[in-house]
């Protein structure tokens, strides 16, 4: 099996769509030729045209619009925003049409083609306007679908089950992995369920859940914690709208206790429905308070970045907190 | 209401009617195009505005050179656009508002930031006024009138609108300046503010960049018609397109500009043709989308030197000064940036300042538990550790002492 790291994982998924599909087209700020600021568009152009994969003036209310109209046409736009950060002038596109599309309509219309890939997230020194995790906004928004993946091997997968899903997906992208994270993909076509959560370690202590790049600080947050003889189990989101409460019950209903965590700010941050929900279903499973680990009610900073983080021994303290309380 | 002829067959006026001519003084030679008049401009400005030029290109060469050295994060040069913002910045007020991009750094030269400030911001240390909170080149400064960076685009251009409204409102005779790429001016922002500032009749000039690409999209990719000047019309505004490399022509367009918006409140559009010589940031490599030899062309039109054979025709400068110039200009530029570099970064309570006017209880919250949680692992939070307060520096346990 090859390995690939997420950008190459992402432009194989998207090479896979385009050849399968010539409805498929990819386009953005930047995407055509050059393939992209991070090259997750590479040799799509080349390979099928410009009249496919192609740079779009700079104007993101305009790519979402536009790829709204698209896909209400019946054609399967994979529409580009440079930067999650960026993604703002669009959400007016985004939360009153793509996600009411097909409700306001009677499903006379729908834009279930259109994916909206976005980099997201810090730990890049970026600063305030390339660091952001804006999923919250979004999950708040009934008619989206949201994926985050966390490997390559999940990239590949899911963004090809998003590009192919019936309903409008907006796909983030941990930026900070782009590189970072190599791993083993297949070469062949595949598609990973959306919707569905996936236990990636199991334990009996304490439930874990995190969606994209949190996933490997939550990895890190689990060897120290297994050193002290806490057994860990670990969630990956993965589809943060709609999510999979069942699974995430399940876990709890075993350990007992939930930590979450995400880099977005705390306040109206998604770990706060999570919690609510599962309190609602396990309440009298719980042995601790559930516990959020994330980044502070303020905007993403710069010089302290790593301190502003929710790093692994944020989270390795919360799970002995919860353990312990 | 202006009233149009009636016609009465289809006849379509085609986009492409209009093409509007480029205003250009100075050859590169450093000689007057035949016809044209220099504008009034003595010996001691001519000087400072070329003095900015230097400044701003020897700035970008060391800090794109410490970038490369690992010493930086993050730069942007504005190779090639000097006379561009420079000259229009020395055409306004030194009291009108400029809302920049992010490529504008020979505005705030020309203005007086000095070589510190622009380290400080740079390496966002404890005296960068954005607190390290921004990535380098996002400046701003209140006493220079010049509104601190936002990086998502075009956002500052219906600000200026407002802005200039609030300076008409008030009456102090200012205007405001608003730079932009021809890139950014595809947002939805930039129509806005057009059509605002046409209606509202606002003393505001919106200048805009045109130097042929945003990051790797060639400018034919960004708009199909005859640059971003034509738009002006759609909005019955006044416009001109100039040389964006002709510092002559560049300082007399946004003198003549700055005179329609206070005198008559009315906003202006300038569209500067120039090129951008470097690269997009220093996290680009325009190998990849455009050839040496189109640099190279652009390389022959250097808007310093033209402006630098202009003066030493005129008398007014020499190879000796230019030497000594750059000399000075190099040396300064290195020690001010290993002062800056050596200073610590902003304390860790500037996590939670500004948010708000005040910090609300529930980020004091959050702060509180952050630096308990620091004080655990001080080892692995070099930076926050080292900003706790000099008690906790030297190991003693604030906490107990009812400060926490
Ligand atoms: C709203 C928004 N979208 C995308 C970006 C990413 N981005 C930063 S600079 C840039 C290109 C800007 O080009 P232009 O306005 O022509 O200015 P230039 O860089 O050429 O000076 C892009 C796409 C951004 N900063 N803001």
């Amino acid at each position: 099996m090859p390995t690939m790291n997420m950008l190459q994982a992402i432009n194989n998924a998207l090479d896979i769509a385009m050849g399968e599909d010539d409805k498929v087209l990819c386009f953005g700020e930047d995407v055509g030729s050059f393939g992209g600021v991070f090259r997750a568009t590479s040799h799509l152009q080349e390979k099928y045209g410009r009249a496919r994969c192609f740079n779009t003036p700079l104007v993101e209310q305009g790519i979402i619009g536009f790829a709204n109209g698209l896909a209400a046409q019946g054609s399967v736009p994979v529409a580009e925003i440079q930067f999650a950060d960026y993604i703002f002038p669009a959400f007016d596109q985004i939360v009153n049409e793509t996600a009411k599309y097909r409700y306001r309509s009677g499903d006379l219309f729908n834009v279930g083609g259109l994916t909206i890939r976005t980099p997201y997230g810090g730990g890049i020194a970026g600063g305030h306007y390339h660091s952001q995790s804006p999923e919250a906004y979004f999950a708040h928004t009934p008619g989206l679908k949201i994926v985050v993946p966390r490997d390559p091997y999940q990239a590949k997968g899911l963004l090809l089950a998003s590009i192919r899903d019936p309903d409008p997906v907006i796909f983030f992208e941990p930026k900070r992995l782009y590189r970072a994270a190599v791993g083993e993909v297949p070469e062949e076509d595949y598609q990973l369920p959306i919707g569905e959560a996936e236990v990636t370690k199991e334990g009996t202590d304490v439930t874990l859940v995190g969606w994209g790049a949190q996933m490997e600080v939550i990895d890190r947050a689990v060897e120290l914690a297994e050193k002290d003889g806490i057994s860990c189990e670990v969630i990956d989101l993965r589809t943060l709208l709609p999510w999979d409460q069942d699974s995430v019950a399940e876990s709890v209903f075993k350990t007992g206790r939930l930590v979450i965590t995400h880099e977005a700010p705390r306040t109206g941050g998604f770990a706060g429905e999570i919690a609510a929900a599962i309190q609602e279903r396990c309440f009298l499973y719980l042995e601790s308070p559930i516990a959020r680990v994330t980044g502070l009610d303020t905007p993403f900073p710069l010089t302290l970045e790593k301190e502003y983080l929710p790093d692994h021994l944020k989270i390795v303290e919360a799970i002995r907190a919860s353990v312990n309380f | 209401m202006t009233t149009t002829p009636d016609i009465h067959a289809p006849t379509f006026l085609a986009g492409d009617e209009f093409s509007i001519p480029t205003f250009r003084l100075l050859k590169q030679d450093g000689s007057l195009h035949e016809g044209a008049t220099a504008p009034e401009l003595e010996q001691d400005k001519a000087l400072a505005i070329y003095r900015a030029m230097v400044a701003t290109r020897v700035l970008d060469e060391r800090m794109l050179a410490a970038q490369r050295q690992g010493r930086l994060s993050f730069y942007m040069q504005c190779t090639g656009e000097e006379a561009a913002v420079v000259g229009a910045t020395a055409a306004l007020d030194d009291a009108d508002m400029i809302m920049a991009q992010y490529r504008e750094q020979g505005a705030l030269v020309y203005r007086g930031f000095t070589f510190d400030e622009f380290m400080n911001q740079l390496f966002g240390n404890e005296l960068d006024y954005g607190k390290g909170r921004q990535m380098p080149i996002h400046y701003g400064s209140r006493k220079l009138h010049y509104m601190t960076i936002s990086s998502p685009l075009a956002t500052q251009i219906p600000q200026a609108t407002g802005y200039a409204y609030g300076q008409k409102l008030a009456g102090d005779g200012l205007c405001t300046t608003v730079f932009f790429g021809e890139g950014a001016a595809s947002e939805g922002d930039f129509h806005a503010a057009l059509n605002m500032a046409a209606v509202h009749e606002v003393p505001v000039i919106f200048f805009c960049r045109n130097n042929g690409y945003a990051i790797s999209t060639p400018s034919i990719e960004q708009f199909a018609a005859d640059g971003v000047a034509p738009r002006a019309f759609g909005y019955r505004m006044h416009v001109i397109r100039v040389d964006g490399n002709d510092i002559l022509a560049v300082y007399s367009a946004t003198r003549e500009a700055r005179r329609i918006a206070v005198e008559h409140n009315q906003p202006v559009l300038i569209e500067a043709m120039s090129y951008r010589l470097a690269a997009h940031s220093s996290s680009d490599d325009p190998s990849g989308y455009r050839s040496k030899k189109e640099e190279e062309a652009w390389r022959d039109k250097d808007p310093i030197l033209r402006m630098q054979r202009w003066l030493i025709d005129l008398g007014w400068w020499s190879e000796e000064e230019e030497k000594a110039l750059q000399e000075s200009l190099r040396r300064e530029v290195l020690e001010t940036m290993k002062r800056a570099e050596k200073r610590p970064p902003p304390p860790l309570d500037s996590l939670v300042t500004d948010v708000y006017a005040d910090v609300t209880p529930e980020l004091q919250r959050q702060l509180d538990s952050l630096k308990r949680h620091i004080r655990q692992y001080p080892e692995a939070y070099p930076k926050g550790a080292s900003s706790l307060d000099p008690d906790v520096r030297a190991g003693d346990d604030v906490a107990a002492k009812g400060e926490d």
